[in-house]
């Protein structure tokens, strides 16, 4: 026998762990998303028989959920870039000494609870919550408006509880950027504006490309926020997938999942061909 | 060692926990969202007499369903039914939707693994598709003396006809809850509950046979009867209420939470839970039976066939338990829910006379004939019956 080279059996832990748990459970999701019920049998019985209808059925059934998941995903990644671009840019250039101490305040809220925090924020904008009350007596909203169970609150939980990893990459990059290229951009005349677009928006690229897929791949199959915020008009594929499964329908639940998978790879390569820094990802 | 447990002869230590003072509907609704695990134990109630202990059980049951003393953090009844027999208690309050936990146990079972409880609380139609399944151990009832408590109404369901699988834990009635402060009217038709004041602060039950159950009463049709043509009918009633805004959330458990929090000022609702808040936030809200008709169900006490024999018999006692009149009454005093134990009335009224008199506990024979049970349904209904449901509502 030859010697096994020293990279392969540094490999072999990630192999063996991506091989337990990623590889066996998608074949078997894959196994299940073209089975059926066995005719005649109880409600938890399951047969193979190829069926490759099921998807295009899951799909008719959850094209609503599917549309709205990428809109609101979108949304929420659009909001929260806006939010964390102005604010990495002025961790990584204009914080000074207070830098750590930002960075710190930016993760803060999330060594508590994913779950407590969406919480907090139905009670927040609840009927009786700090919010509604104040509205209504000024008369900004009507009787019958509400925050709560709106697709508003959905996006917005999601931009919220998704930042940080949108700010942190985005931090990062601008971070390395280096502060001379900006001043000679400004020695040749550019001016504020032109310096953002020329200079800094293109070396922080790589952080925005990492940011908003960090940001956009949770959120288009979370549910806990359109379970929390949402009303049944809200819902999302990742609701459907959860209801689902407890019925228990395996076969559909599986199916779903594995477009779901699907619609993310496309959206995601594509966009990295886009924006051309396939070496960063 | 007293191994049975009799009702006349509990022992001096059960009686001191059970005459200790607790307040009762003290804790309500506070379960987490989304099924938290609130992992609740009273087991090892000191262990200053270890020799005693024979044998331990998990009970998995619906949350605030078990009297429980504030000060002390500790369930009385289970407390007693320990120092009688025993047997130590796992008590954990994480059964919060029926279809949740079946998913949940669901493979475990069917491959025969230990799901983690000796004794769970299924609503009668999950409880008989355990039954169906085969996934719950025929009851030893040598070991359960007192089953013969059990109310004549409820003794031969046609899940279970002599009760051999299931006993009853509470009858739980569906009806109409609401803010008094916000409805001053009252809800009680359909009409009051979708009145254009509440347009988007209604919230109605997830669990199907109580909502659909209520609209079809609403419509004059027989829930032991009911067609797939009926049912789809009233389904498209809800949609359409869903799908114009006047819905904002179809949930389990959690339809508390909203009405405490305002969120919700009309509902669909369970009684027990009702009558907890109306108690705690004084009168604040409201349960009534609908003229039409309200639905009646039962939560089965069963035993997963997982259970090995030692917890099995220590579970079969846990049912004794509490099918003695006594203690059915500790629990109803607390909990609010149509006890299903014979006698319980007559300890009642040494609790509290109130109580005695109450309606929804014990029901009199007049609104019991005001309220129905959804008729059993085949798999295949209960499959696409319920997909109609889920979609209704909007998933």
């Amino acid at each position: 026998m030859k010697k096994i080279s020293t990279p392969y059996l540094l490999l072999l832990p990630g192999f063996a762990f991506l091989l337990t748990f990623f590889v066996f459970p998608i074949l078997s999701l894959a196994q299940v998303s073209t089975a059926t019920p066995v005719s005649g049998g109880d409600i938890d019985d399951f047969e193979q028989t190829f069926r490759f209808r099921n998807y295009l059925e899951a799909f008719l059934d959850s094209r609503e959920h599917f549309g709205r998941s990428i809109v609101y995903a979108l949304l929420a990644t659009l909001i929260a870039l806006l939010i964390s671009y102005p604010l990495a840019y002025a961790l990584a250039f204009k914080s000074g000494k207070y830098k750590n101490l930002l960075l710190v305040l930016v993760v803060a809220p999330f060594f508590t609870s994913f779950l407590l925090r969406t919480v907090a924020w139905k009670q927040i904008l609840g009927e009786e919550g700090f919010v509604v009350p104040p509205l209504r007596s000024l008369g900004l909203i009507s009787e019958s408006t509400t925050l709560t169970s709106t697709a508003g609150a959905v996006i917005l939980g999601m931009a919220y509880n998704f930042l940080p990893f949108m700010t942190l990459p985005l931090y990062a990059s601008i971070d390395r950027i280096d502060p001379r290229t900006l001043e000679a951009s400004g020695d040749l005349y550019a001016n504020g504006f032109t310096t953002f677009r020329k200079v800094t928006l293109p070396l922080s690229m790589p952080g925005v490309v990492a940011g908003t897929l960090l940001t956009f791949i949770p959120a288009a199959g979370d549910y806990v926020n359109a379970e929390l915020l949402g009303g049944p008009n809200n819902s999302m594929i990742g609701n459907v997938i959860q209801t689902r499964f407890l019925i228990p329908d395996y076969p559909t639940t599986s199916a779903l999942s594995f477009m779901l998978m699907a619609a993310i790879l496309i959206i995601v390569t594509v966009y990295i061909r886009r924006a051309g820094t396939d070496e960063v990802v | 060692m007293a191994n049975s447990p009799k009702s006349q002869a509990l022992s001096q230590e059960a009686r001191a926990i059970l005459n200790s003072k607790f307040s009762r509907r003290a804790l309500v609704a506070g379960a987490g969202a989304l099924g938290g695990a609130a992992l609740l134990t009273s087991c090892g109630s000191g262990g200053d007499d270890a020799a005693s202990t024979s044998g331990s059980i998990r009970w998995g049951n619906w949350p605030l369903y078990l009297d429980y003393n504030d000060e002390t953090q500790l369930y009385p009844t289970l407390e007693a039914f320990t120092a009688a027999t025993g047997i130590a208690a796992e008590y954990y309050e994480d059964y919060n939707d029926n279809d949740e936990f079946f998913g949940k146990v669901q493979a475990q079972l069917k491959l025969k693994q230990d799901i983690g409880y000796d004794i769970v609380s299924p609503t009668d139609w999950m409880a008989a598709r355990w039954i169906r399944l085969g996934y719950t151990h025929k009851f030893d009832k040598a070991n359960i003396p007192n089953a013969g408590n059990i109310l004549d109404t409820l003794a031969s369901p046609s899940f279970d006809p002599t009760r051999d699988y299931s006993m009853t834990w509470q009858g739980i009635m569906g009806g109409f809850g609401w803010n008094t402060e916000k409805v001053p009217g009252g809800v009680r038709t359909l009409d009051d509950l979708f009145a254009p004041a509440n347009k988007g602060k209604i919230v109605v039950l997830s669990e199907m046979r109580d909502t659909i159950g209520i609209i079809l009463r609403s419509r004059g049709v027989d829930l032991q009867t009911v067609t797939e043509d009926q049912f789809m009918s009233a389904v498209e009633f809800l949609e359409q209420k869903v799908s114009d805004g006047w819905i904002r959330g179809v949930k389990g458990n959690e339809y508390a939470e909203d009405l405490k929090s305002g969120d919700a000022i009309a509902v669909i609702g369970w009684s027990g839970d009702m009558f907890i808040l109306k108690n705690d936030y004084d009168g604040k809200f409201d349960f009534a039976i609908p003229e039409s008709g309200g639905t009646i169900s039962g939560d089965n006490l069963v035993i997963p066939y997982t259970a090995t024999a030692e917890a099995k018999a220590s579970a079969e006692k846990l049912i004794n338990w509490y099918y003695d009149p006594a203690i059915a009454a500790e629990v109803a005093a607390y909990v609010n829910y149509v006890t299903p134990v014979k006698g319980a009335q007559a300890e009642m009224e040494k609790i509290d006379p109130a109580l005695a008199a109450s309606e929804f506990i014990f029901p009199t024979e007049k609104t019991m004939a005001n309220l129905s049970v959804f008729r059993s349904l085949t798999p295949t209904e209960e499959t696409s019956w319920s997909e109609a449901f889920l979609k209704a509502s909007g998933i």
